[in-house]
């Protein structure tokens, strides 16, 4: 019943967004704005074409090399800092700081360190990545309650059982929720970098378009880039509710 | 200081004085990066022959302008989406996607729509900043407690009374959440803007000078508009963990 109210809201919302785009190509005009169905109608010629995979391909490529190293740096820093109180104390405020700069300054310097190609891209996405990773590991580790580790020894546990069964469980759902943000402001790290300086990516086929005055092609990879990212974080949501289902 | 806070500034500074050596040893290339002492020096110069100011002030003006329209409207669509729970249940998936969904990607579509100008670059800050208002205003008034109300009806006080002397008093520490992610918001997303493309700008500067190769001033307008953001970032984190911890004395 929620379920299915649930689908009729995002329904609608979907919808909404549909007629505003429309009323906005009213008042834009033909050429700056196109509306809605032309421009599915030119998305669905456009991802048949070799340039589109090709680009969609760099892309993917750059986000799935930076989302490991996000990861992989981001949950290191987030482990050390939770379980080592005074580095985490020290080190927090730092991280916090660093994840409300505007990274994007910071991108030339990316350019000068790994040049213009996949590794600069790569390098600057998990740029964006690993704080929110780090930071919501950390907080995942400090907020088990001594509660469980007490029970675990209570219970005679051995340190990989503690580990398995009920440290890892309690802090699986702020992990994921990290993972999800962190997937998420990667994505966003890619696209900037390919939207700056880069002859390969959606991103740059978004600034591309743009400059040869193409807007369907522009609005078209926007869109697909929004519903590529609208889905993935639905589907991590429900990943984070199917692992935590008390809230 | 604490002991803690002693341990992080020396951290800093051991970072930034190895950064230092580093360039100065000639491990780091100089092409690459420049020493942080002549960033310094390089932005002091660069500040004192004034060229930069009119750059500065449309800059931060725009993220003044930005921040200050999230924030209003921000609050007001917030009160609205409040008064009516059929709407906001209906919102609530949107608003837990939005910050997930890469908007910045819509700015070359605004550039289509309004022309190179300012005012892509401001509205497309405000599309980022906005939602963040809303959502804190929502958290606020969700944990407004429902004894004031009771206390509303016992003293027979009016709506707006209710509104401006219990209610906003209440939500304010969460509405100051949301005042600090909306700064925050709609400076990354100007610099970013006039990063990718604008007509002018502080970012428009930076990536001018890595165009030019002109490393010591882009290097330092960098640690010009990372030092700003840090300053009133970290600035507006210490007043919001003032109220936060207010608001916990007050409770107990």
């Amino acid at each position: 019943m929620s379920a299915m109210r649930r689908a009729i809201d995002t329904i609608t919302i979907v919808i909404v967004l549909l007629l505003a785009w429309q009323a906005l190509h009213q008042i834009a005009g033909e050429t700056a704005l196109p509306g809605p169905l032309p421009t599915l109608s030119y998305l669905t010629g456009l991802v048949q074409t070799s340039r589109f995979a090709d680009n969609a391909a760099a892309t993917a490529l750059s986000f799935a090399f930076a989302l490991m190293l996000a990861y992989a740096i981001g949950l290191t820093i987030g482990v050390w800092m939770g379980a080592h109180y005074l580095s985490g104390a020290v080190g927090e405020p730092i991280l916090v700081a660093l994840y409300s700069l505007p990274k994007i300054t910071l991108y030339p310097v990316v350019l000068l360190i790994f040049g213009l190609g996949i590794s600069g891209k790569v390098a600057f996405g998990a740029l964006h990545g690993i704080l929110p990773v780090a930071l919501l590991t950390m907080a995942a580790i400090r907020n088990i309650s001594p509660v469980y580790l007490k029970s675990a020894r209570t219970m005679k546990l051995s340190q990989a059982q503690t580990v398995l069964t009920v440290l890892f469980p309690a802090m699986l759902p702020e992990i994921v929720s990290g993972l999800r943000i962190g997937l998420t402001v990667t994505l966003l790290g890619v696209l900037l970098a390919e939207m700056f300086a880069s002859k390969q990516g959606l991103g740059f086929l978004i600034m591309n378009a743009m400059s040869l005055l193409q807007n369907e092609e522009m609005i078209a990879v926007a869109v697909l880039l929004f519903a590529f990212a609208a889905l993935a974080n639905a589907l991590l949501l429900w990943a984070e509710h199917h692992w935590h289902p008390r809230v | 200081m604490t002991r803690i806070a002693t341990i992080r500034l020396i951290v800093i500074i051991a970072a930034i004085a190895a950064l230092e050596l580093a360039c100065r040893t000639g491990l780091i290339d100089h092409r690459i990066v420049v020493p942080p002492s002549e960033m310094a020096a390089t932005l002091i110069r660069i500040l004192a022959s004034g060229t930069i100011t009119g750059d500065i002030a449309r800059t931060l003006g725009m993220i003044a302008i930005a921040a200050l329209v999230s924030i209003v409207f921000g609050f007001a669509l917030g009160l609205l989406v409040h008064a009516t729970p059929r709407v906001r249940q209906a919102l609530d998936p949107m608003f837990a996607t939005y910050y997930a969904v890469p908007i910045f990607i819509f700015y070359p579509v605004l550039i289509a729509i309004f022309g190179l100008s300012l005012v892509p670059i401001v509205l497309i800050a405000i599309a980022t900043a906005i939602v963040a208002m809303i959502i804190a205003t929502l958290n606020g008034l969700d944990r407004v407690p429902r004894v004031l109300s009771k206390v509303a009806r016992v003293h027979r006080m009016g709506k707006l009374a209710t509104a401006i002397r219990l209610q906003l008093p209440a939500a304010a520490p969460y509405l100051f959440t949301g005042i600090k992610l909306a700064v925050s918001y709609a400076f990354i997303a100007v610099i970013a803007s006039e990063f990718i493309l604008a007509p002018v700008g502080l970012g428009r500067d930076i990536a001018d000078a890595y165009a030019d190769f002109n490393n010591p001033r882009m290097y330092a307008l960098m640690l010009f508009v990372l030092v700003v953001s840090t300053v009133v970032n970290m600035t507006l984190h210490a007043l919001d963990l003032h109220w936060t911890q207010q608001r916990g004395r007050g409770a107990s």
